[in-house]
């Protein structure tokens, strides 16, 4: 048998070639978006970004009712934002086998809340499988497959951060030979979902859980695992692994599937034990369904409910002990947080809303780090595509005067996500607003993946490019204009003028991410900086590029010196020294 | 049964090649027969930011994060990060720090200061950690990019494992271009 170091992504990508996945879509999100950067080395799948998450599940959804098997990931937060089809393709169900995979963030290493997905599988009535390792993602995924055919129902695959980024051993398995035939089938009364057929459907869902529930509990991957005969942990995902490491010797019930609970199994399991924990990350989930089936449990009253669970925490709950440390620090030391890369074209952009202390409507991708300081110019952040209808609505409330302040950024993919229909209702509702398209030519926070205004698609096939101009004009935005975000002055007075605007007014400030993968742009020799020019203003510290050092060490106030390792040349720094202090060096 | 499991946490700065550095032992470990995992955190515009890698492996590994306090080997590719992460070494544990400073924005901005004498810090904690001159090694490997391997050269000599399944393992994690330099630089690396 073949093995492999696989992320738990790149074995759900595995596991859905084996499963003999025919159509996979999704919008990138952390942590789930290796799965499909992973799925396209597999031949046969057809493979592509959506705009949204919605979008990706009625792709989803539209090839398994032709029969295909069909795979559909994206974060926490995206199912949300699909939210609405899926309720309702618990109703109709499917032909081809449909699994929804959902990989939530707890800890929120790179997410802006920790919601427990697994809340979804019972409030949608959608079986869900929770793998504890990359063996586990492969297997249940195969796994999910069979039982979305099997019982007529979309699947829920649930991952946590540490299930997608971490890697541990596979052995990978051969594709199944045999999957649905694809064709069309009419069949109105499962696929039109009218009032009259949804009624008939609803008790057809309920009684599918009933048949799940009695049907879980004989199954493998809901497994006992022997062990002391006082002490019984109930338990599921990563979460395992932290109650063995902990726990060695405790007898564990590992459920494979958290929803619906296997309850005869678990009924037979509590029976055993005076002493049941129940260690689960996040929500009180499996804990609330073991107390209503009037099984005595301990759980979130030890372990806590916000973050991640780690061996230490899962210790201390169980003990009331932290974990000892054999070296303490006994000094403040300095954080290192994430930033804007060198060259960045977001970073003029920022400073020059800072300057103009607008109030900032942000929204999620790389430039919501115009957060931090020294740009500190982001004064709102919700969700996706929130940043142009938080706007509408701040101006709606505010003064005339106050209302000129008021500036939405959005980048080009969060534009195109569910940025659109924001725009549509400023302009529509003749609200006001400047909103600011951060164009980078990518989707530059998950790892600069392609999408419709890149010109690529995800198989790296050229693609038509939305007109993001042309777009803003049809949908009745009377002024828009595009400058280079490297052009400070330019940028600061286009700026400037729009917020006088008392209407909708576009500004596309396009520059390509420094990081593009194709089209490489091309660095320019690093800046120096001349120490005899150099008046220790600081004025360009103000840019917060990483580039830029304060040297202590020259002269009496110090000087600026530029890191000619990480400069790109891209000449902002320049633009902001009132002295000349920066140019190109003549050496080479 | 005994069941040793044990734990090196890489620690680094976005960029630097830490992760990289974690795959390529990985693969060691699993060809030298033991079960490993191997946790990361990325996503998100990391670039500059702090990363940390954890790997574990012995018979069989349960959680993929390494218990607090008890990692056996901290691997550090900067100092800030290095002496940042040294609670999580257990008592007995040992430092493979490269002797590097990336200034850290506040840093940079002249806000914070870079906190002094970490190498001598390291070592009056630690007794048995090794302070690598990592970038000096990887420029006579001809490419200042192969800091990361010289320092897995540094590692190796702290894991029983036989040379030649590390160069394997780089032949087969590596982009080809970048092999030989890279072999050299795991050469010099085991001489630190």
């Amino acid at each position: 048998m073949e093995k492999a170091i696989l992320s738990g992504n790149e074995a759900i990508a595995r596991g859905a070639f084996e499963a003999g996945v025919k159509v996979a879509s999704a919008y990138p999100g952390t942590p789930s978006t290796e799965i499909l950067e992973n799925i396209i080395q597999y031949k046969g799948i057809d493979a592509s970004w959506a705009p949204n998450e919605k979008v990706a599940l009625e792709v989803g959804i539209g090839a398994c009712f032709g029969g295909a098997r069909s795979l559909v990931t994206m974060k926490h937060v995206g199912v949300n934002v699909a939210a609405d089809p899926l309720f309702t393709l618990t109703y109709t169900g499917v032909r081809g086998g449909l699994v929804l995979v959902t990989a939530d963030d707890p800890e929120m290493h790179s997410s802006q809340n920790e919601q427990d997905n697994r809340n979804y599988a019972k409030f949608a009535k959608i079986p869900m499988f929770e793998p504890s390792d990359s063996q586990e993602a492969l297997t249940y995924t195969r796994l999910a497959f069979e039982v979305s055919e099997k019982f007529d129902t979309p699947v829920f695959l649930r991952t946590t951060t540490r299930i997608s980024h971490s890697k541990s051993i596979v052995e990978l398995g051969e594709p199944v030979s045999e999957t649905p035939e694809i064709g069309l089938v009419k069949d109105p009364p499962k696929f039109v979902m009218l009032p009259g057929n949804a009624r008939r459907r609803h008790p057809i869902i309920e009684q599918r859980l009933l048949d799940m529930e009695e049907w879980a509990s004989d199954q493998p991957f809901n497994r006992m695992e022997e062990g002391s005969k006082d002490v019984g942990v109930i338990t599921a995902g990563v979460s395992y692994q932290y109650a063995k490491e902990v726990l060695p010797d405790a007898s564990i019930l590992k459920l494979g599937m958290v929803y619906p609970l296997p309850k005869r199994l678990i009924r037979e399991f509590a029976a055993r034990f005076k002493t049941l924990y129940v260690i689960e990350e996040l929500d009180p989930f499996l804990e609330e369904q073991l107390l209503a089936m009037g099984i005595q449990v301990k759980g979130k009253e030890l372990f806590p409910i916000c973050g991640e669970l780690t061996p230490g925490r899962v210790k201390k709950g169980l003990t009331g002990k932290e974990a000892e440390v054999a070296f303490q620090h006994d000094e403040a030391l300095p954080n290192r947080p994430p930033n804007m890369c060198p060259g960045c074209p977001h970073r003029g952009v920022f400073l020059a809303l800072n300057r103009l202390k607008a109030f900032v409507s942000g929204d999620i991708g790389c430039y919501t780090l115009g957060f931090m300081p020294p740009l500190s110019a982001m004064d709102t952040c919700v969700c996706m595509g929130a940043s142009i209808g938080n706007a509408t609505g701040l101006c709606k409330a505010l003064s005339p005067e106050d209302r000129k302040k008021v500036v939405a950024v959005i980048g080009d993919s969060t534009f195109l996500h569910t940025g659109v229909n924001g725009l549509i209702d400023m302009v529509y509702n003749q609200s006001q607003g400047t909103v600011i398209i951060l164009d980078n030519r990518i989707t530059g926070m998950t790892g600069r993946q392609e999408n419709p205004s890149s010109g690529y698609t995800l198989m790296g096939e050229p693609a038509p490019e939305v007109n993001l101009e042309q777009l803003c004009l049809s949908i009745g935005v009377r002024h828009v204009k595009v400058v280079d975000p490297y052009d400070l002055e330019l940028t600061r007075a286009t700026i400037r003028e729009e917020m006088e605007r008392p209407e909708p007014s576009i500004i596309i400030t396009r520059r390509p991410c420094m990081l593009m993968k194709r089209d490489v742009v091309k660095r320019k020799p690093p800046l120096v900086v001349d120490i005899h020019k150099c008046t220790a203003c600081k004025a360009c510290l103000k840019l917060g590029c990483p580039a830029i050092i304060w040297d202590d060490s020259a002269g009496e106030k110090g000087k600026a010196h530029v890191d000619p390792l990480i400069c790109v040349g891209c000449g902002v720094c320049e633009q902001v020294c009132k002295f000349g202090a920066f140019g190109v060096s003549d050496d080479k | 049964m005994t069941n040793k499991v044990t734990n090196i946490l890489l620690v680094g700065v976005g960029g630097q090649g830490t992760l990289l550095a974690s795959e390529v032992l990985s693969e060691v470990l699993m060809m030298a027969g033991y079960d490993v995992k191997k946790a990361e955190v990325h996503g998100m515009a990391q670039r500059g930011g702090s990363v940390v890698s954890h790997v574990r492996f012995g018979e069989k590994v349960y959680s993929e994060i390494i218990p607090e306090g008890e990692a056996d080997i901290l691997f550090g590719f900067e100092l800030l990060e290095s002496y940042r992460y040294l609670p999580l070494l257990r008592k007995e544990g040992r430092a493979i720090v490269n002797d590097l400073k990336i200034l850290p924005p506040a840093v940079a901005l002249g806000q914070e200061s870079y906190p002094k004498d970490i190498p001598e810090k390291i070592m009056r904690a630690f007794p048995k950690s090794n302070v690598v001159q990592g970038l000096a090694l990887a420029l006579k490997s001809g490419n200042a990019r192969t800091v990361n391997t010289v320092l897995l050269g540094a590692l190796s000599n702290s894991l029983d494992i036989k040379e030649d399944m590390w160069k394997e393992a780089i032949r087969k994690l590596v982009p080809e271009r970048f092999v030989n330099e890279n072999l050299q630089a795991f050469e010099l690396g085991r001489t630190a």
